[in-house]
Order: C-alpha cells, then structure tokens, then sequence
C-alpha cells in the first residue's frame, strides 16, 4: 500500500506535468499570432524596422516580468489563488466558447494563413516606409510581440505563482516561444500547420479547469482527491464541450441552407 | 487619459468579453461558493455545474441568433 506522503506527491507530480502541458500549448498560440504578424510585415516591409520592433517589444516585457515577480511572492498564496482563479476562468471560458462555436461550425474557423495575407496587405498599403526606419513595421511587429507576449506573461505568472512553480511555468513558455520560433524561421510563411484551433479548444479545457479548481481553492473549497481533483475537472468539461460540439454540429446540418446562410 | 480608457476596455474585454451574461453568473457562483465552503457547506460540485450551465447556455444563445 502507498504511504500518503508518496500519494501526495506522484498528485504534485502530475499537477506539474499538466502545469508545463498546459503552459506550454497556451504559450505556444500565443506565440503563433504574434510570429504570423511579425512574418507578415517582415516579409513586406523589411526585416531591419520589424526586428527592431520585436526585440523592443521584447525588453518591455521583461521589464513587466521583473517587476511583477517579486510582488506575487509577498500575496498569501490562499488570496492570489482566488484572484487568479477568478481571472483566468472568465478568460478560460471565452477561448472555449469560441472554440464550441468555431468547432460546430456556428464562427468561421481562424485560418492563420489569412491572417498573415491580411497582415501582408495592410503592411504593403500602408505609407511611411522611411531611408531609416519603417515606423509602420516597427509598430505593428512591436504591438503584435507585446500584445500576445502580455497574454503568454499572463498564462506564466497565474500559473507560476499559484503552485509556486514560476520557473517550471517560464521555461514551459520559453519552449513554447522558441519551437514556434524556429518553425516559423524554417518555413518562413503562414503558420498553417499549425493546428491552431485545435489546440485552442485544449487549451480552452485546460485555462476554464484551473480557473475552477484555483478559484474553488482560493473561495474555501476542499476538493474531494486534493491535487487530483484538476483531472476530473478537465474530464468533466472536455466531455461537456464534447457532447455540446456534436449536438450543435448535428442540428447545424438539419437547418435549411437559407436559414444557415 | 486615452491610456485609462484602453487599460479599462483590455480589462473589460478580458473579463467579460462577448456575453455579460457569463461574466455575472460566474461572479454569482463564486459568491455561493464563499458562502457554502465559509458556512462549512461541501461545494466543490458548484463551480465546475456552474461553469457547465453558462457555457452551453452561452453557445446556445450565440447559435440561435447567428445559426
């Protein structure tokens, strides 16, 4: 029979196998969008001024990085994880909604390739191309890196500082960040194959199932199975949004194709 | 005070988003929580049904009017 010391920790074991999985995936789409801006305007505009606007984007958020880390350790963990819980479930919630939506069919599936077409052609439309610098790719490749980069700080910081496992969180990031990378850097183009919604309609299970299972935590809640409870959450609502994908799917294709259009 | 505004519509987009509705009702969940677990209630079951009922209540709703 196992001791419950050695119970206890294969469950933190597995809490931060699923703590890395979920990081990394989540990290990972971020990643993607901000890769197929910075592609798209690089590739129209010039490499020099988009660079420039990355690596910017860049030290900024590393600078957000060290400021927020050493506030979070001074928040009583039992109060950071309802704050967080609480954010990140709303957020959670959102990015499965869409995911539904978008899997039966009812919100057009994001097509990465279009993106990046679109990207292209506002950069190629746009003036301000100077002998020095390109504004308009700087600022554009700047907004996109930052923009995304807050959301993946996001992900690292609440999942980090709620298990205290910010490093575990970083370094799933920054895999996340340079496998993206170096596939975009190796195709140089869309990043179509990618299966982005796929992997956001996981990562939506996941950030909707620890925003519970912190937020429960943080609210009082005593989770029957303590660590393990998190696997019966993700099991829970992956076959809710399972079973609702279908139904939604089936009844899509009963409707009358006028009542569709 | 441009800055302001777009801090408070990332934060409104990022919490709301596109259905109020979901915003409220996990607020309300959460509050039933508190009380349940603080009044020595079980209530690990509520937030997990809750989050349940609002995303199929949420999709349904987003189906019938652009299905």
């Amino acid at each position: 029979m196992r001791e419950p010391g050695a119970a206890r920790a294969a469950g933190a074991m597995r809490t931060d196998v699923i703590l890395f999985v979920t990081t990394f995936f989540a990290s990972a789409v971020e990643a993607v969008e901000a890769l197929t801006i910075a592609l798209g305007v690089g590739v129209v505009r010039g490499w020099r001024s988009t660079l420039v606007g990355v690596v910017a984007a860049t030290i900024v958020l590393a600078a957000i990085v060290a400021a927020l880390g050493p506030v979070l350790r001074l928040i009583p963990i039992g109060t950071l994880r309802f704050v967080v819980g609480a954010l990140l479930l709303p957020f959670g919630l959102q990015w499965l909604r869409k995911a539904v939506l978008r899997a039966s069919g009812y919100k057009p599936v994001h097509d990465e390739g279009a993106a990046f077409a679109r990207e292209r052609e506002q950069a190629s439309a746009a003036s301000g191309r100077g002998p020095r610098m390109d504004w308009y790719a700087f600022t554009a490749a700047f907004k996109g890196v930052f923009l995304e980069g807050l959301e993946v700080i996001f992900i690292v910081v609440t999942f980090g500082s709620t298990q205290r496992q910010l490093g575990l969180t970083a370094a799933a990031a920054a895999a996340a960040v340079v496998l993206v990378v170096a596939i975009g850097v190796v195709v140089r183009g869309p990043l179509e194959r990618v299966p982005e919604n796929a992997l956001k309609y996981a990562v939506g299970v996941l950030l909707t199932s620890f925003g519970i299972f912190w937020g429960g935590e943080g609210a009082g809640v005593e989770w029957p199975g303590s660590d393990f409870a998190v696997l019966g959450i993700i099991g829970f609502l992956g076959l809710v949004s399972f079973v609702l994908t279908r139904r939604l799917r089936r009844e899509l294709a009963l409707k009358p194709a006028t009542a569709r259009a | 005070m441009r800055y302001i505004r777009s801090f408070g519509l990332f934060w409104w987009d990022y919490i709301v988003g596109d259905d109020w509705r979901v915003a409220a009702g996990l607020a309300l969940a959460f509050g039933l929580t508190w009380l349940l677990a603080h009044n020595g209630i079980a209530a690990w079951w509520l937030l997990p049904l809750a989050v349940a009922v609002l995303l199929v209540g949420s999709v349904r709703r987003e189906s019938r009017s652009g299905g």
